[in-house]
């Protein structure tokens, strides 16, 4: 990319006593990128999201955050930035409305735009019927939509969203990747997803970092990521509707096979393979158990997959 | 420093402790009866207990040697109940005055930082683009305005409730004298201050309201020392002994509070939670 990045970090690193959150960090987001940023609990993601905005200090290395050095210019940083934070982090004691509006004067917001902003907002998130109830009564969903306002209340350029769609309903999540979508397509914003569902990942996101352990082990495209690290292989395979419970079974029972999910009414199975190589063994187990295999055919490795293979060769070096 | 951000967090940590019955009951509730409750009952019934058969009054002669000569000159003036009610309601409750700015402050202080903690609601509030010290004015003041406020209003609850009680068996406005004043303006403030640096240093290790107010409020000690030595006759609560009391509580407040600000570290803050 020809654009100067919007985050640039390098050897970017954070202990804890013995410790290490995140392990020399290289790491560039470019703008109008969708990062998703991966990894288990624990694994560094949110000290990451941490360091970058300044509330941190790092051990060792530097960062560029739009152009600003978040240890020494953090809160002109924040000025710039809209934090999601894992818990949604609102005052239940104050109605959306207060939880809004002292937030746009936070972050000094002319007083004669604070109204209307928040009154936009409310509306946005479908808020506005219950704008003057305090937050203690609302659902766990109205709050993470409240929190995802807050964050996007002063335009930030950049936005760091933490596990936004954690714990979600379905409609709202769809209403929260709807968003990141416009955030990024129509208004050009940065978006750095924290998340660990790869699914969301792999819908959103431009490029992936996976983090293991503090340490980053894979950044690219969820396509690339597939190509270029996993070894395995993604299948579809159809038999006889009478024989499909027992074509399950004995996937099942076959070393490396996982992900096994039969198709509702139809005598179709997915399934992946840690190896290619398993391929033969597969199929010869099923023809010598009498089970007829009319198709066999490769699909796109998934997120999931690569995420997986990657998670258990790093568990593999510990 | 940016004020509009400070009075921002002021605004929302009062709307929060105003909605907050565990937090405003007490803020309410001790004031009414140190200022109203209390002289009410003292500034009505004191004729009526000293003529009580077998009342053990306080010894007034060991008192009264402490005092200086302009107080003597005053009290000579007074029969026998009007000198009782003036020993109890000028002097005996002068320093208990002092736990109202106390009480009010380290309440709010404790909801303010780490009943913050508590509700996982200050993350939030890092990562606005508030410097640390903006944070820790805001909060401060959110905790020491509404102590100076509760102070003013309960003294002057306090004034008119003694005048008014006591009315019957003085017939003349006795309160306030010159050592309430200097306490109202001069220590209650650095009474504030002292419970708010306690608070602020306590808030940073606990992990509730709860925790930091109970911790906190040990600093009360002081104060129920005051009130013995007072009580006793050890020590007379006069202007120049107040004053130096407020210096002396202003400097505890300042060493606190300097401990505190360097607690408040919003990098060490984050790293805790």
């Amino acid at each position: 990319m020809d654009k100067s990045p919007v985050i640039a970090t390098q050897g970017l690193t954070r202990q804890f006593g013995d410790i290490t959150a995140v392990d020399h960090l290289d790491l560039e987001v470019y703008p109008g990128e969708v990062l998703g940023f991966l990894g288990h609990n624990g694994s560094g993601k949110t000290t990451t999201v941490r360091l970058l905005n300044g509330v941190l200090t790092p051990t060792a290395g530097t960062a560029a955050v739009l152009g600003l050095d978040p240890t020494t210019a953090g809160a002109e940083l924040r000025r710039r930035t809209g934090v999601l934070t894992e818990t949604p982090s609102v005052d239940e004691r104050l109605t959306a409305y207060e939880n809004l509006s002292i937030y746009a004067e936070l972050y000094s917001m002319p007083k004669d735009q604070i109204d209307h902003r928040v009154g936009e907002l409310l509306t946005q998130f479908q808020l506005a019927d219950r704008a003057d109830d305090r937050v203690s009564g609302y659902s766990k969903g109205m709050k993470q939509r409240l929190a995802l306002a807050r964050a996007i209340l002063h335009s930030p350029e950049l936005l760091f969203l933490d596990e936004p769609t954690s714990g979600l309903d379905p409609v709202t999540t769809r209403m929260v990747h709807t968003l990141i979508r416009d955030l990024s397509g129509k208004n050009g914003r940065t978006v750095f997803l924290c998340t660990h569902n790869l699914d969301e990942a792999q819908r959103l996101c431009d490029r992936v970092a996976v983090l293991e352990f503090g340490r980053m082990v894979a950044l690219g495209t969820p396509n690339e990521l597939a190509r270029n690290l996993w070894q395995g292989l993604r299948l579809e395979l159809e038999t006889s509707l009478e024989h499909v419970n027992a074509t399950v079974k004995i996937l099942r029972e076959l070393t490396g096979a996982r992900d096994i999910a039969q198709a509702e009414a139809q005598p179709v199975v997915t399934l992946s393979l840690s190896k290619r190589d398993l391929v033969p063994q597969l199929v010869n187990k099923l023809v010598e158990t009498g089970i007829p295999l009319y198709r066999l055919t490769p699909q796109e490795p998934t997120l999931e997959d690569v995420y997986f293979a990657l998670h258990e060769k790093e568990e593999a070096k510990v | 420093m940016n004020w509009q951000v400070i009075k921002a967090i002021v605004r929302r940590d009062l709307l929060a402790v105003s909605r907050s019955k565990g937090t405003l009951l007490p803020l309410i509730l001790v004031p009414l009866i140190f200022m109203f409750l209390l002289p009410a009952g003292l500034g009505y019934f004191t004729p009526a207990l000293s003529d009580m058969p077998g009342a053990n009054m306080p010894d007034m002669a060991q008192f009264l040697d402490l005092l200086p000569r302009e107080a003597m000159a005053e009290f000579e003036t007074y029969s026998t109940d009007q000198l009782m009610i003036v020993f109890m309601l000028v002097y005996m409750l002068a320093p208990m005055f002092l736990i109202i700015p106390l009480m009010v402050a380290t309440v709010i202080a404790s909801d303010s930082f780490a009943g913050e903690k508590e509700r996982k609601t200050l993350e939030a509030l890092i990562y606005t683009p508030t410097t640390d010290m903006e944070l820790f004015t805001g909060k401060l003041l959110s905790a020491w305005v509404p102590a100076l406020v509760v102070s003013l209003v309960g003294f002057v609850l306090y004034g008119l409730t003694t005048n008014i009680a006591a009315w019957p068996t003085m017939g003349q406005i006795f309160f306030p004298n010159i050592t309430w004043i200097v306490l109202v303006f001069w220590v209650a403030p650095a009474t504030a201050a002292v419970g708010l640096g306690a608070t602020v240093i306590v808030s940073s290790k606990a992990n509730s309201a709860q925790d930091a107010n109970q911790i906190a409020a040990l600093v009360v000690l002081p104060i129920v020392a005051l009130v013995i030595a007072q009580a006793t006759g050890v020590m007379y609560f006069g202007t120049l002994i107040t004053l130096i009391l407020g210096v002396v509580f202003w400097v505890i407040a300042g060493v606190l509070l300097w401990i505190g600000v360097r607690t408040f570290r919003r990098s060490e803050i984050i790293a805790r939670y």
